[in-house]
């Protein structure tokens, strides 16, 4: 990921679009809004997308990391295939929400705690665990156990249904998966404290 | 054919329906599907949101386990399908994720050379590969009369493009025509049914699931039919709640393509997992087909 | 003789001396490169004192050969060769070499720069020692003009000559001249009637005495150079005799075949199979389309045939090619529209109320389908119109370029619309582009009739409604990015603003005559702002939007530039052209003719009696081509021959390795 020569060094804006695959198509953003108005959680957003490269824009760091547009998220690309200048909108969310989930920046939203759910489930069988996932998340990590008892009917009909089971499924070689994991954790760690050091100086600045 | 097969999470439980109609429908138009052996699971967005290199070092996982004789992998599930393939796409275009990936791939003792396996999703086998005259070949049941709704949703025809239009797709119209059935117009069927958003905030993601309903439903349809699990247990599986919500009654069954792939082709809707939808199937069937095929489906 | 070369380095204010040290160039040539006897610095090489410089040095030193490292030569060879020759040297021994655009406008590092000088610099004075004098070659301007295209700007190129008293070849493709400008109702920003302007034109070259209009006929073949071209046209079959026909146009009403006309009327009208686009067509005389006439798909009817009083419907009409000789060739062949299909998301095609510009252009034209009225398609009036801005314009999945007309044309749209209707207008736009006389006025009219203009590009276009208060309407979404929201907005109506395009065979068009495109597709012009109506290929101008998107006014103003570039050439009658040709030692040609079929410009001839090739001067452009096909080597381009080019390898390789070295290690 080459950051664009006309990019500040040390800005909020070379820090995102080096953090992000396809990223330096950011400085041609025309804040045209095809994003903010295409995205069909944009209701549900405190900025739109599109605020939210201007703000990335402006350098505006502690508000964009705070901010929620991200978690509304649904990953359903609409903007990235509409932008007129092949901006990875999308990928950016989820630079955003990296961003945020490290720093612990994020407050308005439980996705964190059910991507964390959802992962510790997967470095534990190889799979994923739908009962487990909705027991350990809207129980425990979401501490929100009516949602969970919302979930009754549903799942009693999924269960009927044998939709649903209450034992996980699980590979056999999970500790190839849990070396590979081991390594990319590793190896992100030392990439980001590196990202840290050379942008330091201009988060020092706000 | 032979293709190396990635069933997905969701296919040992919750979309048991959508796994045994695609092996049933692949056996009858001859397409052989070799599992990966010991595959994990894609990640779903998960490790996305919290970091770049394990959620691809995680897939890229199945991908250095496709058998080296096997260039093309299918997947169903549409998460699954678009996180094999951007997983190659990222390591492909951009050498330094290639390298990194690798990397954690040495550590459990495989390598994935980036671009070696196709990833493609099952519509796109049927209708590219088998193509319409194979398929109306092995039609024994057309559809006639059936309304459908086919519903793409997003990670398919978004951002990858695969042969299709990533706004107004048109292969499954065209497969569904093949069996007879009479395809509607459906304005929303690339759009989205929320995701895992009905985990993380309800009023969100019930009101794309309504926006759908509404759609299919002014559009006449009987069923709505979807390739991807996730969209099927928010249309189906959370329809009850979403009615509730909103004070509707939609009772619109959403039905795998694969499945009703395979009522065309005649075979037993048993084996084809019709039964396992939360809003029933069976009666708009036995209310809307001939009676050839009702009488298959006693 | 020995040589006395004088060596200048410019500064071009900061634009070279910024990263090439200039004074340390002109200091180390003068010291280090052989036959220097001056070599000097200055700030501006061009201006009168910079060129009063050289003209001294060289009657002072009594000097050989001049060398000026600055821009381009585009920009200032004619200036220093004309400084030359002023003071007595001949033109072709002053050398110019780039070290702008070829080294400080592309390097930002200043020893490496300099560096890279030093090398351009030794290059050109090695060259210029082996370059010899040369003289112009003078050649005649034949003075009729060809104009391909008979749109607006074509037809004031047209009229510009001919009243001029030169005569003018008019090519058109269509059966009718007036192009683009024929469909539309109103012209921004005054509202002048479209046709009201563009018709006196239309008849004034139709009836010119010194024009030769050529309608239904295409280029075809474009041979020789400025001054005298060779120029073979298509004229289609129309099947009807153009000399017998008087434009009564009784064929055209009792045809019985109707078609949809995708052309004129842009899919939103009928003609028939025998027609004239529009009733103020020039000329009136009719085209039969075979694709749709019965006689010609099923061999019944001839109604035409039959009603004509003049006997003037000829079936067995064949195309015929006809050749012209022009001295200068204008390109006026404008532009199509963007395919809206290309965004799906707008389901152009799809739902039948949305429109292209050119199509409302046909709906809101008192002359066209609904004789203006503004009606969706089951005739009822629309309560909400949206214009939707940008549709395959600054958008790099289609065109990336602003098609600078787009913003005037919506703004006319709502000013017609709420004329005629009572509809409300939305205009969904990016940045309104008002920039030329009296447009941003015109912004400020439409804002006081109650346009209403949401800023933000259209998202999509669907009919796929969320609840019942939409049902059955087009609902547009779009990010109001003044308010940071989504809004879906209901209406009856959609104007899409389709993007200028190239046409589909400019490239091919451009390839005959020997003009190139830009990476969009437009006509390249000489210079982007010095001349921006000439071309790089001499005789070969250019006018209107196949240059580039425009407007009326300035696609206007073009074919006049261009029309006063050619009188002015025809006024002089001759045309200066640069010596640097092949030529072919006769007494070594072997005749193979291998150089005859690879010369681009048919310049070269075969001496059947000699069994020789020869190189007509004339047309030749000194592009080598035959130069280096020449199997026996007997072929020298003037000011590019072997000795001059070793020598300039030479002069760049001076800080390489020495010769003996390389041997040593080969």
């Amino acid at each position: 990921m080459s950051t664009h020569t006309a990019v500040k060094q040390g800005s909020f804006l070379a820090e995102v679009i080096e953090a992000t695959p396809g990223g330096e198509q950011l400085v041609h953003c025309l804040q045209c809004g095809s994003c903010g108005g295409s995205c069909p959680s944009s209701a549900d957003m405190e900025y739109t997308p599109r605020t939210l490269i201007a703000m990335i824009n402006a350098g505006e760091r502690d508000a964009v990391l705070a901010a929620n547009t991200m978690w509304a998220c649904v990953s359903c690309y609409s903007c990235t295939t509409r932008c007129p200048q092949n901006i990875p909108i999308t990928d950016i969310m989820y630079t955003l929400k990296r961003m945020a989930i490290a720093e612990g920046r994020y407050s308005k939203t439980d996705a964190p705690a059910m991507a964390k759910t959802f992962t510790d489930f997967v470095e534990m069988f190889g799979r994923s665990y739908e009962v487990g996932l909705a027991i350990g998340y809207h129980a425990f990590k979401r501490w929100k156990p009516i949602e969970l008892m919302k979930m009754g009917p549903m799942g009693i009909k999924m269960l009927f249904r044998r939709r649903m089971a209450f034992m996980p499924s699980r590979i056999r070689q999970i500790d190839q998966l849990r070396a590979i994991i081991k390594k990319a954790k590793e190896l992100s760690a030392a990439e980001q404290e590196a990202a840290k050091a050379q942008h330091q100086p201009a988060h020092a600045a706000h | 054919m032979k293709y190396a097969y990635y069933p997905g999470c969701s296919a040992e439980c919750n979309a048991v329906a959508y796994e045994v109609s695609v092996r049933e429908v692949a056996d009858l138009l001859g397409i052989k599907l070799q599992t990966i052996d010991d595959w994990n699971c894609c990640g779903a967005t998960e490790y996305f949101s919290q970091d770049e290199l394990t959620a691809c070092a995680v897939i890229a996982r199945n991908l250095a386990l496709v058998e080296p004789q096997l260039q093309q992998l299918v997947a169903p599930c549409a998460a699954c399908y678009l996180n094999l393939k951007k997983t190659d796409r990222l390591m492909a275009e951009h050498p330094e994720i290639g390298m990194k990936v690798n990397e954690c791939l040495a550590a459990g003792g495989l390598k994935y050379q980036p671009g070696r396996v196709q990833v493609r999703h099952m519509l796109d086998v049927i209708v590219d590969d088998i193509g319409e005259t194979a398929v109306r070949d092995k039609v024994v049941h057309p559809l006639k009369g059936l309304r459908l709704a086919p519903y793409y949703g997003c990670q398919v025809v978004r951002p990858i493009e695969s042969g299709d239009s990533t706004e107004y797709p048109m292969k499954m119209d065209r497969l569904l025509s093949w069996l007879g059935a009479e395809v509607v117009d459906y304005p929303a069927k690339a759009h989205c049914c929320g995701g895992h958003m009905t985990q993380i905030s309800e009023a969100q993601a019930f009101e794309l699931i309504r926006r759908l309903l509404y759609s299919a439903q002014e559009a006449q349809a009987d069923i709505i039919a979807c390739m991807c699990p996730m969209c099927q247990l928010n249309m189906d599986g959370y329809q009850g709640r979403v009615n509730s919500y909103f004070g509707t009654d939609y009772r619109l069954p959403i039905i795998y393509f694969t499945q009703i792939l395979g009522l065309a082709f005649g075979i037993e809707p048993k084996k084809l997992g019709f039964g396992k939808e939360l809003v029933a199937a069976m009666p708009v069937l036995k209310a809307k087909m001939n009676d050839q095929l009702v009488a298959s489906l006693r | 003789m020995a040589e006395k070369i004088g060596i200048y380095v410019c500064h071009c204010g900061s634009n070279i001396a910024g990263t090439v040290d200039c004074e340390e160039v002109a200091r180390w040539a003068g010291q280090n490169i052989k036959d220097v006897v001056v070599s000097k610095d200055y700030k501006f090489m061009c201006s009168s004192l910079g060129q009063q410089m050289i003209e001294d040095d060289i009657k002072q030193y009594g000097l050989t050969g001049v060398v000026v490292g600055a821009c381009s030569p585009h920009l200032h060879e004619k200036t220093f060769r004309a400084a030359c020759k002023r003071a007595g040297l001949n033109p072709f021994l002053c050398q110019m070499t780039n070290l702008r655009e070829h080294v400080s406008w592309v390097n930002a590092d200043k020893a490496a720069g300099t560096l890279k000088a030093k090398s351009l610099i030794s290059a050109a004075a090695e060259r210029v020692k082996h370059q010899l004098p040369l003289e112009p070659m003078k050649v005649k301007v034949n003075p009729a003009t060809l104009v391909v295209g008979g749109g607006i700007a074509g037809l004031q190129a047209t009229l510009e000559l001919a009243d001029a008293g030169y005569h003018v070849y008019l090519v058109e493709r269509e059966p009718s001249i007036g192009g683009h400008m024929a469909q539309f109702d109103k012209t921004f920003p005054t509202l002048d009637c479209s046709a009201c302007i563009l018709t006196p034109k239309m008849s004034e070259v139709g009836q010119h005495e010194n024009v030769t209009m050529m309608t239904y006929s295409e280029l075809e073949e474009v041979s020789g150079s400025v001054g005298n071209f060779k120029v073979k046209i298509r004229k289609k079959a129309r099947f009807v005799n153009y000399d017998k026909c008087t434009g009564c146009g009784i064929c055209v009403e009792k045809c019985p075949k109707k078609v949809v006309d995708d052309v004129f009327e842009a899919g939103m009208g009928y003609r028939k199979s025998i027609y004239t686009p529009f009733p103020q067509a020039v000329p009136r005389v009719p085209v039969i389309d075979t694709a749709n006439c019965t006689w010609f798909t099923k061999g019944k009817c001839q109604v035409c045939s039959k009603v004509c009083p003049t006997n003037a419907v000829e079936y067995d009409q064949k195309d015929e090619i006809v050749e012209i000789e022009v001295g200068n060739i204008i390109m006026a062949t404008g532009w199509k529209l963007f395919d809206s299909k290309r965004i799906p998301q707008y389901n152009y095609g799809r739902l039948p109320n949305v429109y292209t510009n050119l199509e409302f252009e046909r709906l809101c034209n008192a002359a066209g389908p609904t004789n203006g009225k503004i009606v969706c398609r089951d005739g009822t009036e629309p309560k909400r119109i949206a214009i939707v801005h940008c549709v395959g314009s600054r958008d790099t999945d289609t065109n990336p370029y602003c098609s600078s007309v787009c913003c005037m044309a919506a703004l006319k749209f709502g000013h017609l619309v709420l004329e005629k209707t009572k509809a409300e207008v939305f205009s969904f736009y990016i940045d309104l582009r008002t920039p030329m006389k009296d447009y941003e006025e015109f912004y400020q009219r439409l804002l006081a009739e109650g346009m209403r203009f949401v800023r933000g590009k259209v998202s999509e276009i669907t009919d796929a409604a969320r609840d019942p208060s939409e049902k059955g309407r087009i609902i547009v979404q779009a990010e109001d990015t003044l308010l940071g929201k989504q809004r879906r907005i209901p209406v009856d109506m959609v104007i899409l603003m389709g993007a200028m395009e190239p046409q589909a065979d400019a490239k091919e068009l451009g390839l005959k005559c020997g003009i190139s495109c830009s990476m969009a597709g437009w006509y390249t012009e000489r210079h982007p702002k010095l001349d921006p109506v000439a071309t790089m290929t001499d005789g070969i101008f250019v006018a209107g939007v196949c240059q580039g998107p425009k407007d009326i006014p300035a696609s206007v103003a073009q074919g006049a530039a261009a029309a006063a570039r050619i009188s002015g050439m025809i006024t002089k009658g001759e045309v200066l052209i640069e010596p640097i040709v092949a030529s072919i030692d006769e007494e070594h040609c072997s005749g193979c003719r291998i150089c005859n079929t690879m010369c681009p410009y048919n310049a070269i001839e075969y001496d059947e009696e000699k069994g020789v090739s020869r190189v007509i001067s004339a047309l030749c452009k000194g592009c080598g081509t035959c130069v280096a096909a020449c199997p026996a080597g007997v072929i020298t381009g003037a000011h590019f021959n072997n000795e001059q080019i070793f020598a300039e390898i030479d002069g760049i390789l001076w800080d390489a390795k020495p010769q003996a070295a390389i041997e040593a290690t080969a």
